[in-house]
């Protein structure tokens, strides 16, 4: 199978618009994969589905990701321009090399939701190709394109992405709530997600299911 | 011909019901409360805590209170105490040891992560209880069973254990006769100990809640 | 005698649009639309599974299919907790089959960190799977006829096998369902040669009860009146919907992950991947049987070339495992699909992203499709058929 950046030159002469970012894999499973912007998601599917060389027409996985925001410290080398001669040039004084300075940065990276598709080839038998598409931010409604109309595999996943993530699926036939009923409010699996108080008394002895035991229930006089 | 499948299906079942009077493969059931069935040596089900004294089963634990099993446990059922002196010093033994054997769902991560192997994993299965929560949690008392009990339940298991803790105590033997030889003229006190024991800390007794209301 | 198949006039490709064919109209002849709760708490349902089943007479216009009655987020648990902690958790998505789910879970972590496996650990995950898939596919065999209406026989036969590949697992592995066995780098225990020869011994005999059942029922022609060309599912539609396992094989498509990834050391077994013809019940059902005969074959391979050697990687880290920054995705064929687990990791001691892709869940996709058109006692099989276990499908 070709590699993922040979893949992307060839959708890229396809879809010249298209933003195509592949996003490597730091860790040693090597399985980097495509970032799409989401106005291509559907045809760019359609293509790697169709196209005799790749055949993708088996989407394995779909699911999401909740990246909420995040702090990176970047250590960045930074050139210092020199400072402008208070004087008019003078001819005779030395060159002022530019100072490299290092210094570390805090660079705040704005959360978003990811969709993450691994696709296989059942033809060809070969793959992963793992698509990736991304929201812009983590405010809601958050919504994606749905690729359910070219893989149907992606029907009861992306409904489960929906109901666990809140991530609205434009283009989807049936979303609904698919894991939790349908007056559910919250989405549990978002990192932000905070369980309601509705909390049931069983006597674990340790830990934060005690500190919640003890607030819906009057401590008893000491037993041990 | 129509029908010969069915026929044929029918000789298996009369098979069968011959031979369920003659033949041990075929009549597998067993009349469970009059007879039991012989468990395998790795059956597990709930854990409990090996002691080396029987006269003094609380005092002999080999749990050390190091709380690794508190922290691995997937449903985070155990809950542990180190027992300390008047002055706060950790004791190395288990104040307060509970299993809530209502939570646990006998994955034996406990036996794995134990250094000391401290914790083994019990064969009794009819602990039905009619309280539901306190019948259920298990306390240090109720889980300490003998090192004898130990190997009647895993014979090959604990004499490996044996085997193991009796070289470290050798090799532990070994090395403090090693390290006595040359300083055995003068009995210098260790640095540590020249200096006054820290004043026991007012929370130390309790760092974790204490036990869990009754319901 | 057989029911019509089911029509075939929607794209494959795309989800099916309810009342499409409804003959119902509103008339005292015709009657109207009935719809019909099926479960969550009814037999055929293996579980707590709801069918909304619309009915125009006996025929299914429309179905939807309502679970979650067991959901607790397992995802979520598995984030809270560490990378050795989910093992015993996983041997409750798909409480038949936990020594796959094990492996299936151990292979996307030892992909996430690059932990090698020693060939032992190997053989024995070879044997232990296909054990399980043994073990799964009696069991289906049993609950699918149970299903069909032969009531008893055929699942007490089933379950009479199933336990002794269960005394085989608990007198390894300590428990007969939730065995927790394998481990990042290997599995927890080495077999005895006490037990490897009461495997042979399993082995051995296995063909013959595969004999007797066959002899049972395969056979009868009321069986085979029920199953054959009910719930006919098409290889297009089956590839679109992501089935996989001997679900997506009845069909005929030759998609194996033994053959396609050869994880493990399955590329030196010697077997053959069954393939069905029509698609139906009837064939899913022979397609579990002759996957069966090929795991006794392969059993037969691993116990003879099962080398010696450590069971675990010494350099295996279990306790206190943060594997570096990263995400992998690892899968293996299940007995009932293929069963993966995507995991993301930020380098701390618990996966960041922890995500099951059940094979029962995604193969309930095309459950309306294949009912269509049928009636309401075939949709039981049809049901029967996926081989879908709740612990896995609601997560």
């Amino acid at each position: 199978m070709e590699s993922l950046e040979q893949i992307r030159e060839r959708l890229l002469a396809r879809f010249p618009d298209a933003a195509l970012t592949v996003i490597a894999n730091p860790g040693p499973a090597g399985q980097p994969s495509l970032l799409v912007g989401s106005p291509h998601a559907a045809s760019i599917a359609a293509f790697l589905r169709d196209d005799p060389a790749l055949r993708l027409d088996y989407c394995s996985n779909v699911t999401g990701v909740d990246w909420p925001d995040r702090e990176v410290v970047e250590t960045i080398k930074r050139t210092v321009p020199p400072p402008p001669p208070a004087a008019p040039a003078d001819p005779s004084a030395p060159p002022v090399t530019p100072k490299v300075i290092e210094e570390k940065v805090k660079r705040h990276i704005p959360g978003y939701f990811e969709v993450v598709y691994h696709l296989y080839s059942m033809a060809l038998k070969h793959g992963p190709v793992i698509l990736r598409t991304r929201t812009a931010d983590r405010t809601d409604p958050a919504s994606l394109p749905s690729l359910t109309p070219i893989w149907r595999a992606c029907e009861f996943q992306e409904r489960e992405v929906y109901d666990l993530f809140g991530i609205r699926f434009t283009g989807h036939p049936d979303l609904r709530r698919i894991l939790m009923w349908d007056e559910f409010k919250d989405y549990p699996m978002r990192k932000d997600y905070v369980e309601p108080d509705d909390y049931e008394w069983e006597p674990t002895p340790h830990g934060a299911v005690l500190d919640k035991a003890r607030r819906h229930y009057p401590a008893p006089p000491e037993s041990r | 011909m129509l029908g010969t499948g069915l026929l044929q299906g029918l000789a298996v079942t009369a098979k069968n019901l011959v031979g369920s009077f003659h033949d041990p493969e075929r009549y597998v059931t067993m009349e469970y409360p009059e007879v039991k069935t012989k468990l395998p040596e790795n059956y597990r089900n709930f854990p409990f805590l090996v002691h080396d004294d029987p006269k003094d089963p609380l005092g002999s634990l080999r749990c050390v209170a190091c709380t690794i099993c508190e922290t691995e446990c997937p449903p985070q059922c155990i809950y542990i105490v180190m027992d300390r002196d008047e002055k706060g010093k950790a004791l190395k033994r288990p104040k307060v040891f509970d299993i809530d054997i209502s939570v646990c769902m006998s994955c034996q991560i406990c036996v794995e992560v134990c250094p000391f192997d401290a914790i083994k994993m019990d064969q009794h299965y009819e602990i039905a209880e009619t309280n539901r929560f306190q019948g259920l949690l298990l306390s240090r008392e109720q889980l300490s069973k003998s090192n004898a009990y130990y190997h009647q339940l895993h014979p090959t298991e604990a004499a490996a254990v044996d085997a193991l803790l009796a070289e470290q105590k050798a090799k532990q033997a070994a090395a403090k006769a090693a390290k006595a030889a040359p300083a055995a003229k003068p009995p210098a006190p260790a640095a540590p100990a020249a200096n006054p024991p820290p004043p026991p800390a007012p929370s130390a007794e309790a760092p974790k809640p204490p036990t869990p209301p009754a319901p | 005698m057989t029911s019509p198949a089911a029509p075939s006039s929607f794209p494959s490709g795309l989800p099916s649009s309810p009342g499409a064919h409804v003959r119902a109209v509103h008339d005292d002849f015709h009657g109207d639309l009935l719809e019909v709760s099926m479960g969550p708490h009814h037999p055929s349902t293996h579980g707590v599974f709801r069918m909304i089943v619309t009915l125009d007479g006996e025929r299914i216009v429309r179905l939807k299919p309502v679970f979650g009655y067991l959901h607790r987020n397992h995802e979520k648990l598995g984030e809270q907790t560490t990378y050795l902690a989910s093992m015993p958790y996983t041997d409750r998505l798909d409480y038949l089959n936990s020594m796959t789910n094990n492996w299936a879970y151990a292979i996307a972590v030892e992909k996430l960190a690059g932990q090698a496996v020693p060939e032992r650990a190997e053989y024995v995950r070879v044997i232990l799977a296909e054990l399980t898939r043994l073990l799964n596919h009696t069991c289906l065999a049993g609950f699918l006829l149970q299903d069909t209406g032969c009531s008893g026989t055929p699942l007490m036969y089933a379950f009479r096998e199933r336990e002794k590949i269960l005394d085989l697992f608990e007198s390894l592995s300590g428990s007969r369902m939730m065995c927790n066995f394998q481990r990042f780098g290997g599995c927890r225990l080495d077999p005895t040669p006490e037990w490897l020869a009461a495997v042979r011994q399993l082995v051995d005999g296995y063909g013959r009860f595969l004999d007797e059942f066959e002899a049972l029922i395969s056979g009868n022609e009321i069986v085979m009146a029920r199953t054959q060309g009910t719930g006919v599912l098409t290889p297009a539609l089956a590839i679109s919907a992501g089935v996989t396992g001997p679900m997506l094989r009845a069909t005929g498509v030759d998609y194996d992950l033994r053959k396609v990834d050869g994880y493990g050391v399955y590329p030196r077994f010697e077997f053959r991947v069954p393939l069905g013809a029509h698609g139906d019940t009837y064939d899913r059902y022979m397609i579990r049987i002759l996957e069966m005969r090929e795991s006794i074959q392969i059993l037969r391979q691993a116990l003879r070339d099962l080398p010696a050697g450590p069971i675990l990687d010494p350099k295996a880290k279990n306790r206190g495992f943060r594997p570096k920054p990263g995400e992998a995705y690892g899968r293996i064929e299940g007995p009932k699909g293929e069963i993966g687990f995507y995991l993301i990791s930020d380098g701390s001691p618990n996966p960041f992203r922890y995500r099951v892709r059940p094979p029962s869940f995604v193969n309930l996709t095309i459950l309306e499709d294949m009912c269509l058109g049928q009636t309401v006692a075939d949709a039981v099989i049809i049901l029967g058929s996926i081989d879908i276990v709740l612990g896995e499908v609601d997560r």
